[in-house]
């Protein structure tokens, strides 16, 4: 039975990421641990990432909450604006973009890391000074995506929130305790964690991929590009498929 | 026509010593490109053989065979009494630490300074050090190739020529038993390769190791080496020591000499 070229090497992509990522289940969690370089790159992926995603959480807020005020006008609802702001922020918008962002700027930057070290033989070298290059590039920058993209997400929903209470107060005026008061008398216990979670996902997602597509970059510096680029299409991709099955799932279990 | 395959020769020094690499019946090939086929090789302690062949004939797949990089399809690779290809990762690292590799294109880590390049196989594996002791070693690895004032340099800043000392200084500062390089005077310039060469050999009388040098550089291996095994479709197709292959008629052989 022959399948298409392109099923084919769909599906050849899928099992080779998913060996990787057995790989990462394999190694990660036997010692030796590179716990240096997990929190330097805990560093550099968290606080690289964090003008960017601060200053696009702080325009999504902002620029919500003025797109939605004039259908709430219409249904005489405009008072419920902290709420909805805060209920569609919390649960799918920061999260979502947050990770859409994290995977243009981390997931590209890994991929052309590892890539370039790669075809520049600094993987090689690595595995013949005694050092485990998957556990000391991989497995670090795996976990330090897992951990980082949570934190991040958390500061972009408060600045979010308070560019949306910015953008309450062109049109109308409210205090900062009151405008937060509403947001999370709004929210509940259950609007919240889901939606953490699903962002350890959205992390680990980013990070495997970018390390797979540098990990495995093709010879020459087109291959770099390439794996940057591609580390970028897959990784967003994955966050709305995760997405997708992670609203499934919390919807089944009655968490909702 | 004079190819010698199997029969070893003595070391140019008749000096009888136990092989430190010895290579029998090495086969490897990636998909249909049979790259190495029936090569065999025995390199004997203090001695320094060169293997020459053309471009894309295997040399890089054979140094990386013998490290470990690249696993053979079959045959046989001892390293100082190990067979290397049946080794796990542990017991491949305490061979590596004896090894060292002079990759083709360096392999300097890019995000690191000289320093911590240089710092990066000590601390990986394991060699106890205080801090003051690990950077004399440093200092001192880099004095012994002319490039002590780099040492806060990223490699971004340097030419191509000290990149190429500081690779060598990198694989050195473990005091290796058996150097490994691979072209290590591709690319650079005539004046740079001498150096290189020069360097090479007065590392190997200091640092007292055996080495494998893989090149198409003639005066590179004129200069360093003992004797020449010729890498010629995936075999050693014939050995000798340079005035020997010279006199070779064999065409195959010839065409390197011209
Ligand atoms: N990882 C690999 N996968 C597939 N083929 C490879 C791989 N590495 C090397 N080859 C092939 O093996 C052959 C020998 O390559 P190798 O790098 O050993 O050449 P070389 O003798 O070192 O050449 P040069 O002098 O240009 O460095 C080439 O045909 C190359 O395409
Ligand atoms: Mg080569």
């Amino acid at each position: 039975m022959a399948l298409p070229k392109t099923w084919q090497s769909f599906l050849d992509e899928t099992g080779d990421m998913s060996r990787f990522t057995g790989r990462f289940f394999a190694q990660g969690f036997k010692p030796r641990y590179e716990f240096s370089e997990f929190i330097h790159q805990c560093f550099i992926i968290g606080f690289k990432s964090l003008p960017l995603i601060g200053l696009t959480g702080f325009i999504m807020g902002l620029v919500l909450t003025m797109q939605l005020r004039p259908s709430l006008i219409d249904y005489g609802v405009e008072s419920q604006l902290p709420a909805m702001v805060g209920i569609a922020i919390v649960r799918e918008i920061g999260p979502v973009v947050t990770a859409l962002i994290f995977a243009g700027k981390i997931g590209s930057s890994i991929g052309a890391e590892l890539g370039s070290m790669k075809v520049t033989e600094q993987i090689d070298a690595m595995e013949v000074s005694g050092t485990n290059p998957f556990k000391y590039l991989v497995v670090t920058r795996v976990l330090a995506a897992t951990v980082m993209l949570p934190v991040l997400v958390i500061l972009s929903d408060a600045i979010s929130l308070y560019g949306s209470y910015l953008g309450v107060n062109i049109r109308a005026t409210t205090s900062f305790q009151l405008f937060f008061k509403q947001v999370f008398d709004a929210l509940s216990f259950s609007d919240v964690w889901p939606a953490v979670i699903k962002t350890f996902f959205f992390g680990f997602a980013v990070g495997m991929v970018g390390c797979y597509k540098g990990y495995n970059s093709r010879k020459g510096t087109e291959g770099v590009g390439r794996s940057a680029n591609s580390a970028v299409v897959v990784s967003s991709l994955l966050v709305f498929i995760i997405d997708l099955v992670v609203v499934q799932v919390t919807d089944l279990l009655g968490i909702n | 026509m004079e190819t010698v395959q199997e029969t070893i020769r003595p070391p140019v020094h008749e000096k009888v010593q136990e092989p430190v690499i010895t290579i029998r019946h090495l086969y490897k090939s990636f998909g249909a490109n049979k790259v190495l086929a029936d090569f065999s090789l025995e390199l004997k302690k203090g001695e320094n053989v060169a293997v020459l062949g053309k471009s894309g004939s295997g040399k890089s797949v054979l140094i990386k065979c013998i490290i470990g990089l690249l696993k053979p399809d079959s045959g046989e690779i001892n390293v100082l009494g190990q067979p290397v290809a049946n080794l796990d990762h542990d017991e491949l690292d305490r061979i590596r630490v004896k090894v060292g590799f002079l990759f083709q294109s360096n392999a300097l880590y890019d995000s690191m300074t000289v320093r911590e390049n240089l710092e990066f196989p000590m601390r990986r594996h394991w060699i106890k050090m205080t801090p003051g002791e690990s950077s004399d070693r440093v200092m001192e690895t880099l004095k012994n190739v002319g490039l002590a004032h780099t040492v806060d340099m990223m490699p971004v800043e340097l030419s191509g020529g000290m990149r190429k000392r500081i690779a060598l200084a990198r694989t050195l500062i473990l005091n290796p038993d058996i150097m490994l390089y691979d072209e290590p005077t591709t690319g650079l310039d005539p004046i740079t390769g001498k150096e290189i060469s020069k360097l090479m050999m007065e590392v190997g009388e200091k640092y007292n190791t055996s080495s494998l040098i893989i090149s198409h550089d003639m005066n590179c291996i004129r200069a360093t080496a003992d004797r020449i095994v010729m890498l010629i479709d995936g075999k050693c197709y014939a050995d000798g020591s340079y005035e020997e292959l010279k006199r070779n008629n064999d065409p195959k052989v010839k065409q390197f000499f011209e």
